[in-house]
């Protein structure tokens, strides 16, 4: 129990720290650049799977309570990933998402509250994201791609590809559909002369060719980190039903 | 091959993936790609007006590095800190 509120006190020192870290965060759509038309309806959109991921979380945490030790985890990973900005053979810089590690161990629907959380933050003091794209931001790394990297977890594990490959595939799938979603709600509200295609292809360029390289890295630290986790915290994992 | 080899392996990739960029492209910017796809919303739809701005901006490029710092910092304390008390228990066990 006091390692419980241990975790929980720093994990609350985390977000608050992060509460006044301005990140760059490349993935975002910025502040006022949706229309209210799509900034409404992205959030309206959102807020069942929020409902959901506390309800799905409130209940996993009674039914194991140590998997709470690995949720801090994912939250930590997920922080520590947005703090890097990393360049791009683009030219431009981005960072990771780092919600597939959270995917991986919770379920799709688990890091759409964790997502909210840091989004919300970022609109709010960081002049990063924004309040008004915040419905449509969570919705691409807070439900998207944690869907993806699950979907794609739990579809390659079944083909029976190791443990590793799964992973990488995972993280790095879910990575990169967050930013395929971003790019496919920007080219929706701003077609490019009429066609939602060329715009979509524009801004796919944009944001997952800069991505693609830093997918792989995302991919390759998360399998790094999961190894870690079972090998040593395989009871957790067995308890989650992950291995 | 042990573990801590193969995540030493896969950790310089890592690096190296990160690093590539700079080496290779001298002339670069490396801007963010946020701020690129604003400047697109904009050549696109020349009349589209952003209709909200940000409440808060933090004040310098200082300031922002050193937040960063520490909020990396102690995101990394955190999941050691984890790793730390999983790997003892291992120990333990033994």
């Amino acid at each position: 129990m006091k390692m419980k509120s241990g975790l929980l006190g720093m994990w609350l020192v985390l977000i608050v720290i992060f509460a006044f870290t301005p990140t760059a965060n490349a993935m975002h759509i910025m502040e006022g650049f949706l229309p209210p038309a799509w900034s409404i309806a992205w959030g309206v959109i959102c807020v069942p799977f929020v409902v959901a991921a506390f309800i799905f979380l409130k209940k996993k945490l009674t039914e194991t309570p140590k998997s709470f030790v690995l949720l801090a985890l994912c939250g930590a990973f997920a922080f520590v990933l947005s703090a890097l900005k990393i360049p791009s053979f683009m030219g431009s810089c981005s960072h990771p998402t780092g919600v597939a590690l959270g995917a991986i161990l919770f379920g799709p629907f688990a890091m759409a509250l964790v997502s909210l959380i840091v989004l919300l933050f970022q609109a709010l003091l960081l002049a990063h994201g924004g309040l008004t794209t915040l419905g449509a931001n969570n919705f691409s790394m807070g439900i998207a791609g944690p869907i993806v990297a699950f979907a794609v977890y739990k579809g390659l594990r079944k083909a029976k590809v190791s443990l590793s490959i799964s992973v990488f595939c995972a993280a790095f799938l879910g990575d990169l559909a967050t930013y395929i979603v971003a790019a496919l709600q920007l080219a929706l509200a701003h077609p490019e002369e009429g066609s939602v295609m060329a715009s979509f292809i524009k801004f796919l360029s944009i944001f997952a060719l800069t991505q693609i390289p830093l997918a792989v890295c995302e991919g390759l630290v998360t399998v790094v980190v999961f190894g870690i986790i079972a090998k040593y915290s395989k009871k957790e994992l067995q308890a989650l039903k992950i291995l | 091959m042990k573990l801590w080899q193969k995540n030493i392996i896969l950790l310089i990739v890592a690096v190296a993936i990160c690093l590539l960029p700079i080496l290779l492209l001298k002339d670069a910017e490396f801007a963010g790609a946020d701020g690129i796809a604003e400047t697109a919303v904009l050549e696109m739809n020349d009349s589209y007006q952003p209709w909200f701005t940000p409440i808060f901006e933090p004040p310098s490029g200082e300031i922002e590095s050193l937040l960063f710092c520490v909020q990396a910092a102690i995101g990394a304390g955190v999941i050691g800190f984890i790793f730390g008390r999983m790997t003892r228990k291992k120990d333990e066990n033994n």
